[in-house]
């Protein structure tokens, strides 16, 4: 990207009370889950985050949690996976319609309020009951766009395309994000699509929709994630190595693909820019890049190069749990840090349309960015 | 960490009505929106960020329709966050708007919360038909009715009790030009001989299904120091939720409920409701919710609500009026209707309530809920400034 | 505010257009759901007349139809057990509106069953009575819609009184 890195905004994003993550599960994705119920789905991570940190539901500060109606096909359908909280006595409970990673976001805005000291974040999607491809044309502009029924490969199909003729990058090189995310999934048990054929076997493969083949795209995944966040010294104490989130801020653009500039991300830009990822070097970066255009996209509005490894999980690419692939972002990202991997590492979300709205989040160990 | 104050410097609503033919879902909330920046002589460049609610995404046939509203909201390279609690998002939607301005965050930022009920069918979007599971419910009406019956069994309240709220409420929506249901020729005697949809709850004692939004411009203590016209200031905020369904739930009044009241009277300061509040607006979709929720938030001890509906005090000359702007009765954009408890209780401390504002109310509680009556969300709001 | 027939009075090629203020937008989507594993187990017994609830190992609470996990506990509840086709009417409504979509006659009664031995009631319609007779905490026994049975709570037609003597309130006091 040519522009220069915006200067911070006045955001009271990176101030304010030092908060981090202190515990991350998630489940096994897989194309199916037929016999698991949501609760069925949500409960074992969330038992896996409470076991970590020696917490019991009713000694969280905060719950949030994010999900789809749309995408389990039921309205008020978060109100069953509650069950699997253990909401009794009553909590202080919050529910977005939107990836987990604003969820995420809520309850790091709760925890800076100073009204609670530890919360739970957790998300789900089950994307089996439906065709996924076209439950998402339902969140376009509803008089103009969605009456045509463009499904996400064919919106993510035109940005690739922009990104080609733009000359910023070709199939060859879609395809090497493929093959290097599907390997690095190799690593992470919990992925869905693990190793890939090499990049010359993939471009002899028929397109999905051109510019992308089947590589290009994600998975159709079922999967939950769960994340515990703590202020200060209860983070302290829940973990001997928490990952502080330095600056956490989130974007949004306008809705039509068509007024923008496809190859260009805008808001994760401005919302780098807020949440200090800027400032000094990156050890590592988690992006909710579904396809591997996106990836390309925020590569250039992150500034990030080749000597920043990208999505060592695999990312989106080897499991794409719609509405919980940004809230395991973040949760990958603080995984690096909790073991020592990393010591400074960017996470993104992603929501609408070819990258409409963006949310990054900075997470450092105790020592910051050394490696 | 000491939150910063939070003022109401902004409300705005639109003309709820059953179907707003001349505007698409974008113009309906942005008409709220422009409405609440007015309000607050503010414009789209003063907003920091913009915090939406609503129902089920069913309900318009939109799914996650704050993407498509992004520019209607002025929230391009802005911050903008969905909020779903069911019935209560209104109220939600508030608070977790509320608490950016607390922590420091953003300075100013706008909330909205809407329905359309028009556009799709949101019985339709209540009963969509789960194979295994027998539907029964008929819509809301049918969930609540039972619960309805358990609070007369258990209170002994005499059958009248839901007529006379859903009067009051309805010659109160008369005073307020915003509301749906203006009905001039409404005696006690009609609603009383209405028919009986969800036994023993009556056509006229049932909310309407409107379109609608509301808007709210939130802020700190320097941007409430620039307003153009007196401030509402939070003074007490909180959320609390139960399971839908659990061994040993109190459908009539729920733990959730008490203690989320609890937690916003702590917040405030306040240690008798009754006395130290001056106006409510409750979230009372059936009209008979008016009693239960009087005890549930602490205004009546357990089985006495309904004595002091009968006995006239949550009248607009009462002293505990209780929905002076009409109320979910009245008017019931779903997704909006918690948020315009918490504009009208602000309306009501700021002295702008227009022809039904209480005389001198310094302390407002506005009040939602939702879903299996378990999600709860309320706000305390003052005249004065905490802590002045 | 503009009006959208002023609006379209300014665009010179579009004058007398009538605008347009309502577009339908017909959309289907189809979805497979599953009822997950604990409910699966319930509706499964459902064709041989069972009615199989699930007891927390944590609280002791029994649940029917089971829901995947304690909602008050937050765990699974894997210890099953057949209830009796008897219980106790806890609440109730009559349904004088017909829902769309909803294949039920109105009027109707629809009521919140106590199985004997559960913690919750089971939602249920009751029949075989007038509806004026119906009342909280009578007894009522399970009928099967022979014709129905399958893997669905539409196994049950409705429940019937019993013509036992109504049951004590305390038996069902907490657990509506
Ligand atoms: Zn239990």
């Amino acid at each position: 990207m040519s522009s220069p890195a915006p200067s911070p905004v006045h955001s009271g994003a990176r101030s304010g009370r030092d908060v981090a993550v202190v515990a991350f599960a998630q489940s096994s994705h897989t194309r199916r889950t037929d016999q698991l119920s949501e609760v069925e789905l949500v409960m074992p991570v969330l038992h896996d985050v409470l076991k970590q940190t020696g917490l019991t539901a009713n000694r969280i500060g905060f719950t949030c949690s994010g999900s789809s109606d749309y995408l389990a096909g039921r309205a008020f359908s978060f109100t069953m996976a509650l069950d699997g909280v253990g909401a009794w006595p009553p909590i202080s409970e919050s529910h977005v319609e939107m990836d987990g990673a604003w969820a995420l976001y809520e309850a790091w805005v709760k925890l800076q309020t100073g009204e609670a000291d530890t919360a739970l974040v957790y998300s789900y999607g089950k994307s089996s009951p439906g065709s996924v491809r076209d439950v998402l044309t339902r969140q376009l502009d509803p008089y103009t766009l969605a009456p045509l029924w463009p499904d996400s490969i064919a919106l993510a199909a035109l940005q690739a395309q922009a990104l080609i003729d733009a000359g910023l990058t070709d199939e060859r090189g879609l395809a090497r994000t493929a093959v290097r995310s599907r390997r690095a999934a190799t690593a992470n048990p919990h992925a869905q699509l693990r190793g890939s054929a090499d990049v010359e076997d993939l471009l002899r493969r028929p397109y999905e929709v051109e510019p992308l083949r089947r590589h290009d795209c994600p998975p159709i995944s079922d999967g939950a994630a769960a994340v515990i966040l703590a202020a200060g010294d209860a983070a302290r104490a829940l973990h001997a190595n928490p990952a502080w989130i330095r600056g956490i801020d989130h974007r949004i653009e306008a809705h039509q693909p068509g007024v923008r500039d496809l190859t260009e991300s805008p808001s994760t830009r401005l919302a780098a820019a807020a949440a200090g990822a800027f400032d000094a070097p990156l050890d590592a970066a988690e992006l909710h890049a579904p396809f591997t255009a996106q990836e390309i996209v925020l590569r250039r509005a992150l500034d990030l190069d080749d000597r920043v490894p990208v999505n060592p999980s695999g990312g989106p690419l080897a499991a794409n749990p719609v509405m919980a692939a940004g809230l395991i972002r973040l949760g990958e990202a603080a995984a690096l840090i909790h073991r020592g991997e990393a010591g400074r590492v960017l996470a993104h979300a992603t929501s609408g349309p070819c990258l409409q709205q963006n949310l990054v989040a900075v997470l450092e160990s105790s020592a910051g960015g050394t490696r | 960490m000491s939150k910063q104050p939070v003022a109401v410097v902004g409300v705005g609503q639109t003309k709820h009505v059953a179907a707003r033919q001349d505007v698409s879902i974008a113009g309906l909330v942005r008409e709220a929106a422009v409405r609440a920046l007015a309000d607050a002589e503010l414009g789209w460049a003063d907003i920091d960020a913009v915090v939406i609610g609503k129902a089920p995404d069913f309900f318009e046939g939109v799914m996650m329709p704050e993407l498509y509203l992004a520019e209607a909201l002025g929230a391009v390279g802005k911050p903008m966050l969905r909020v779903h609690t069911a019935g209560s998002v209104g109220g939600s939607t508030a608070l977790v708007a509320a608490n950016l301005v607390a922590a420091g965050v953003h300075g100013t930022v706008l909330t909205v919360a809407f329905e359309k009920q028009s556009e799709s069918n949101a019985m339709w979007g209540l009963s969509l038909p789960i194979p295994f599971q027998q539907p029964l419910t008929a819509g809301a009406g049918g969930f609540f009715a039972p619960h309805v019956r358990a609070y007369m069994r258990r209170t002994g309240a005499p059958d009248t009790v839901g007529s006379l709220v859903a009067f009051k409420d309805r010659r109160n929506a008369l005073k307020n030009p915003y509301a749906h249901l203006h009905e001039h020729d409404l005696t006690l005697e009609r609603v009383q001989s209405s028919p009986m949809l969800w036994d023993p709850i009556r056509y006229s004692e049932t909310c309407p299904s409107s379109d609608g939004a509301c808007a709210l411009v939130l802020t700190g203590a320097r941007g409430a120091a620039r307003a153009p016209r007196p401030p509402a200031w939070v003074h007490g905020g909180a959320m609390r939720s139960e399971p839908t369904i659990f061994a040993g739930k109190d459908y009539v009044s729920p733990q959730a409920g008490r203690d989320c009241a609890a937690d916003v009277y702590r917040q405030a300061g306040v240690t008798d409701p009754r006395r130290q509040l001056d106006v409510v607006e409750m979230y009372v979709p059936f009209s008979w919710y008016e009693p239960m929720w009087l005890e549930n938030l602490g205004f009546a001890d357990q089985g006495e609500g309904w004595k002091l509906v009968e006995a006239g005090v949550t009248e607009l000359d009462g002293d505990l009026p209780v929905n002076p702007s009409g109320g979910v009765l009245s008017s019931n954009p779903i997704g909006a209707s918690g948020m315009i408890r918490f504009a009208e209780a602000a309306l009501q401390v700021r002295g702008l309530a227009g022809e039904h504002q209480i005389d001198g109310a310094r302390r407002a509680l506005g009040h939602a809920y939702g879903g299996g009556a378990q999600f709860f969300s309320m706000w305390l709001v003052g005249s004065d400034r905490p802590g002045s | 505010m503009t009006t959208a027939a002023e609006l379209l009075a300014g665009i010179p090629e579009l004058a007398g257009a009538e605008p347009v203020t309502r577009v339908t937008i017909p959309a289907r989507l189809e979805y497979t759901y599953s009822p997950g594993s604990a409910q699966a187990r319930f509706l499964t017994a459902l064709p041989e007349k069972r009615l199989l609830a699930e007891r927390c190992p944590q609280c002791t609470r029994v649940y029917v139809p089971p829901r995947g996990a304690c909602p008050t506990c937050g765990i699974a509840t894997p210890e099953q057990l057949e209830l009796p086709h008897t219980g106790t009417v806890t609440t109730f409504c009559i349904v004088n509106i017909a829902a769309k979509g909803l294949d039920v006659e109105v009027p109707y009664c629809y009521a919140y069953v106590l199985l004997d031995g559960a913690h919750v009631g089971l939602h249920a319609r009751i029949g075989d009575t007038p509806y004026a007779d119906v009342r909280i905490g009578q007894r009522v026994e399970a009928v099967w819609d022979d014709r129905r049975l399958g893997p669905s709570l539409a196994s049950i037609s409705h429940f019937r009184p019993t013509g036992e003597p109504d049951a004590d309130p305390e038996s069902y006091r907490r657990w509506m």
